[in-house]
């Protein structure tokens, strides 16, 4: 567990900075194309929520609904109501914690 | 950048604050998710781009292998790249600056830059340096607060953690959802990850995702 947490954090910073010098580095025709761009936009609201969905309903390989369900429910609530990004979390903390301390 | 005007001064030190702050949510959730306080630090120095930092994590945390986890943070990533694109030619560094300038390219950086357009190329290249910086300074300190906080909350689903974590992420692409494309795109990608969650290793269900972006990437021609 432990190689893996810090594979993650190598990897994932080795690559990190190597699309970021690559940016620096390649012809503006190749990336600029209207596909790419369009992807481009796209992956990061796929994999998103894909991550708000699996940490909000799973556990290991179960679907689990509990009191992380409400805390995401008053995120929503609040990112409804335009709250800033620290309100979001916040509030989303506050009603899980009360869940599932009090419930 | 011997003359700071500012008005991209302020642009640049209150954009540099307000994300950096959310460096206390990704301390915090990485040590939630069994990282050390070095290993949140490190990925907040190193990978230094917030949505593939909480994604390796994320990932990771959940029991997705470390593959899994680097995949899912390169393709939030590569955005980072595009901007490198977009800001390369306003920046015209070289050497040293230019690889100094690539670790701080990221959302913010070349947002403020972009914004900056109207007052010119000075202003631009100030507002990348200054947000650049800035954040880079404010999400690390952040990020350590975070960490040693979690660290000694202990149980991290009493104060929210848990939850806390998949808000951060409703919060990143909150505000992406423009188009119909893009909410439409949103609810399968989520309903997708949660349906092949119990058939597919940790992780494949949230990268598997990335797929499903491409198709409808190449669907809506425009």
């Amino acid at each position: 567990m432990n190689n893996t947490l810090w594979l993650g954090v190598i990897g994932t910073s080795v690559i990190a900075y190597a699309l970021k010098l690559a940016g620096h580095s390649v012809p503006e025709k190749f990336l600029s194309h209207p596909l790419i761009k369009r992807i481009n936009l796209l992956i990061p609201i796929a994999l998103l929520s894909a991550l708000v969905a699996v940490q909000s309903v799973t556990t290991k390989s179960a679907i689990v609904f509990d009191h992380r369900l409400a805390g995401l429910g008053a995120a929503i609530l609040a990112l409804f109501f335009k709250a800033p990004f620290p309100v979001v979390v916040l509030s989303a903390a506050i009603t899980s914690a009360g869940f599932y301390n009090f419930l | 950048m011997s003359r700071v005007s500012s008005p991209t001064f302020r642009d640049s030190l209150s954009v540099s604050f307000t994300v950096g702050a959310y460096g206390v949510a990704f301390g915090a959730a990485a040590v939630a998710n069994g990282f050390s306080i070095v290993q949140s630090c490190l990925l907040s120095l190193l990978t230094f781009s917030g949505a593939s930092q909480f994604a390796v994590i994320g990932v990771i945390g959940a029991g997705g292998s470390a593959i899994s986890g680097i995949a899912t943070a390169s393709l939030l990533g590569f955005r980072n790249g595009l901007y490198g694109v977009l800001m390369a030619p306003i920046l015209k560094v070289r050497g040293f600056k230019r690889l100094i300038a690539a670790h701080i390219t990221i959302d913010e950086s070349t947002g403020v830059s972009l914004s900056q357009e109207a007052r010119g190329p000075e202003a631009m290249r100030e507002g990348f340096w200054l947000t650049g910086f800035g954040v880079f300074i404010f999400w690390n300190l952040f990020t350590l607060a975070g960490a040693l906080g979690a660290k000694a909350m202990g149980d991290p689903s009493a104060w929210g953690l848990d939850a806390a974590v998949p808000a951060a992420f409703l919060g990143l692409v909150w505000p992406r959802l423009k188009s119909s494309t893009d909410k439409t795109l949103a609810i399968v990608a989520a309903l997708f990850a949660i349906a092949t969650t119990p058939f597919l290793p940790a992780g494949l269900p949230i990268i598997g995702t990335a797929v499903i972006a491409v198709a409808a990437g190449l669907r809506v021609k425009k």
